[in-house]
């Protein structure tokens, strides 16, 4: 997609909205690995983003393509991969690394079956606490997840804005459904599309590595001289790898720039959540489900509210507090054994009654129907 | 060349280097900035350094006084390729040891000579896990004595050089510390040639190696490169049998071949042609 001029209505794959979500967003590099069911973010970035002045290849394995994307990172241009469960495993040390030398780059995870290869063509939502946790150490993610192929398009280039801004890699997880399912989507006005750039240093400028809570970050070759390592550093990139106050000072910051920042960054979409009887939480595939619960309130004469994540990580707590003040409970359709679940039930403290449903394998979804029939049976037992 | 005199000085940050006495790391940032001296570069500020883990990828981090980006285990390469196909005009050196750069990294170091990726590796092949205490290398010699084969390897080494050959790269050299003047000249063509250079700098580690071996001091360990090394053109006229844990030193490769930036201009240039780039 070139710049436009006017809003435009495509009919897109999830994949190939998420790959001109990245052009417009201004990615310059893409490295990746073919993995079922993320190629066609490659295929169809090798296709249009030469047209743009940008580099796509092909690696060697996973590992190799999140190097690459950091070291394009640091040689100024926005870089993303995209891949599925096996191979984000495979990144998970380099996202630690990406998290710890501040690298801002964005890593599609296009979820499917697992764990292991599992069931390679089929959905699954089994990596949200990966995508959390996945690599060792203390740190925090960032971690978006489109419900639409609008969304697609649109959490792409949130998710390069957000990796701009913070200075942090950011992981758009979406699912096998969202990828592969062609849907309407409307493209704004290149003018009505917010970018971010990183902030770079002024030419007198040498702390790389802190002061400011996202300090500017460098182009090698500009003759900065910077110092980047994954080892514990100092504000100006230097080794301390005995010192505690230098690991806490680094550490502390680089998880308060996306815990101090969670209302900015998580976003959701609430529906009747003031005064809901019942509530639902839930995110991609799955949550497509939810607007066929709004008919059902009316029926059954219950108020029922939904909050639908668009943002995993950082959880947004605040807003499932607000559900639980009146909610009596709350369902958390997800596709796998639990894993949002744990993290709803932790944020309402007691206040609320949390009834998981679950299904995994063979790419089939929760449907409204089965939602509607839990959310049934649950208010029978509450009255 | 530089009409200033050489001093290692000028591209060193003022922070103490951390290797162990005897190290052959010494000799190699001694060769590697006296061959940057030679090429007429007063500073590094044409260079980006690529390094992994070990002790030498802490040649380049953070001692040299440039754009140094010290990454995981084993991707160095890696990171310098999107470094390079970003910044094509940057000098892209990577430094990394014989277990970073063909025992974790391997894959990476076939498919970068294989693509012509205008970068050059500069391996220090230590023989061994030197910075975790001395374990067995894909790299140390059979039945040698380490942390981790106790009784004596019972594999056989790689030989790095002839493999970056086969992979693909268009110039490939190995030398060791003693032969301090050949490594720099190595170097200096390395860093000349279009495409990917392979440096193999056989090195010594008395402290993790050379002491469980029977060879305590730097000069126990000089003296057994020196007499294990073997020219390239007398090797041609030995046996396999009698090239058994000799080192075989000289120049492997030297072709000009396409690179990578060169190959992907050629096939989608006419694509690009004319978008700008940032």
């Amino acid at each position: 997609m070139t710049k436009q001029k006017s809003s435009s209505t495509h009919f897109w794959q999830g994949n190939e909205a998420c790959a001109e979500g990245a052009i417009i967003a201004g990615c310059k590099f893409f490295a990746g690995y073919p993995i079922t069911p993320a190629s066609e973010v490659a295929e169809h970035l090798a296709l249009e983003l030469p047209k743009h002045g940008g580099t796509v290849i092909q690696m060697e394995d996973e590992i190799a393509s999140l190097g690459a994307v950091i070291g394009a990172s640091w040689a100024g241009a926005k870089a993303m991969t995209a891949t599925s469960g096996p191979g984000f495993s495979l990144m998970q040390e380099s996202i630690g690394y990406a998290f710890m030398t501040e690298t801002p780059c964005v890593i599609v995870n296009i979820q499917r079956a697992g764990p292991s290869t599992g069931q390679a063509t089929k959905c699954g939502q089994g990596d949200v606490m990966q995508a959390r946790w996945g690599t060792h150490g203390d740190y925090a993610s960032i971690v978006l997840s489109p419900n639409s192929v609008q969304e697609m398009f649109e959490l792409t280039i949130r998710a390069f804005n957000l990796a701009e801004e913070y200075r942090t890699p950011v992981v758009l997880l979406a699912d096998e459904i969202v990828a592969h399912m062609r849907e309407n989507i409307t493209t704004p006005h290149s003018d009505e599309i917010a970018i971010v750039n990183r902030k770079k240093p002024k030419p007198e400028d040498d702390a790389f590595f802190g002061v400011k809570e996202i300090p500017p970050m460098p182009v090698v070759g500009e003759g900065f001289n910077v110092s980047v390592t994954g080892s514990t550093h100092n504000e100006y990139g230097y080794r301390f790898t005995a010192d505690p106050k230098v690991h806490q000072t680094l550490v502390k910051r680089l998880v308060g720039k996306v815990t101090n920042n969670r209302d900015k960054i998580a976003d959701f979409e609430c529906h009747s959540i003031d005064s809901c009887e019942v509530g639902v939480v839930s995110y991609g595939c799955t949550s497509r489900a939810l607007y066929e619960l709004i008919d059902l309130g009316e029926k059954e004469r219950t108020k029922i509210g939904f909050i639908r994540l668009k943002t995993l990580w950082p959880f947004p707590e605040t807003i499932i507090q607000k559900m639980a003040q009146t909610a009596e409970t709350i369902f958390v359709p997800e596709l796998n054994l639990r894993q949002i679940f744990y993290e709803v039930k932790r944020a309402v403290e007691g206040a609320a009654t949390v009834v998981p449903i679950n299904r995994i394998g063979g790419g089939e979804m929760i449907t409204p129907e089965e939602i509607k029939t839990e959310i049934k049976r649950g208010m029978k037992r509450v009255h | 060349m530089s009409t200033e005199e050489f001093s290692t000085r000028k591209y060193l940050r003022d922070i103490s280097l951390p290797f162990c006495p005897g190290c052959g790391n010494f000799t190699i940032i001694n060769c590697f900035l006296r061959a940057v001296h030679e090429l007429g570069y007063e500073d590094l500020r044409n260079f980006v350094f690529c390094s992994g883990i070990g002790c030498a990828s802490w040649i380049p981090s953070p001692h040299f006084e440039a754009d140094t980006i010290h990454t995981t285990h084993g991707r160095s390469v890696p990171v310098a390729t999107g470094l390079k196909l970003v910044r094509p005009e940057l000098n892209v050196v990577v430094f990394g040891g014989d277990g970073d750069l063909v025992g974790i990294g391997l894959g990476h170091l076939i498919h970068a000579a294989r693509r012509n990726l205008d970068i050059t590796v500069i391996m220090v092949n230590n023989m061994i896990y030197g910075m975790t205490g001395g374990q067995v290398a894909p790299t140390t010699p059979f039945k040698a004595t380490t942390t981790t084969t106790p009784y004596g390897s019972f594999e056989h080494p790689l030989d790095a050089t002839r493999l970056a050959v086969a992979a693909g790269a268009s110039y490939v050299a190995r030398w060791t510390t003693f032969h301090r003047k050949q490594m720099k000249e190595a170097i200096k063509d390395g860093l000349k040639m279009k495409g990917f250079a392979f440096i193999e700098a056989v090195s010594q580690c008395p402290t993790a190696f050379g002491r469980r071996v029977g060879l305590k001091t730097m000069k126990d360990m000089l003296t057994w490169l020196k007499e294990n090394s073997v020219p390239r053109d007398e090797a041609k006229k030995m046996t396999e049998s009698e090239l058994v844990g000799k080192i075989v030193v000289g120049e492997f490769a030297r072709r000009r071949l396409p690179t990578l930036t060169e190959n992907i201009r050629e096939v989608i240039g006419g694509v690009t042609k004319g978008v700008k780039t940032s």
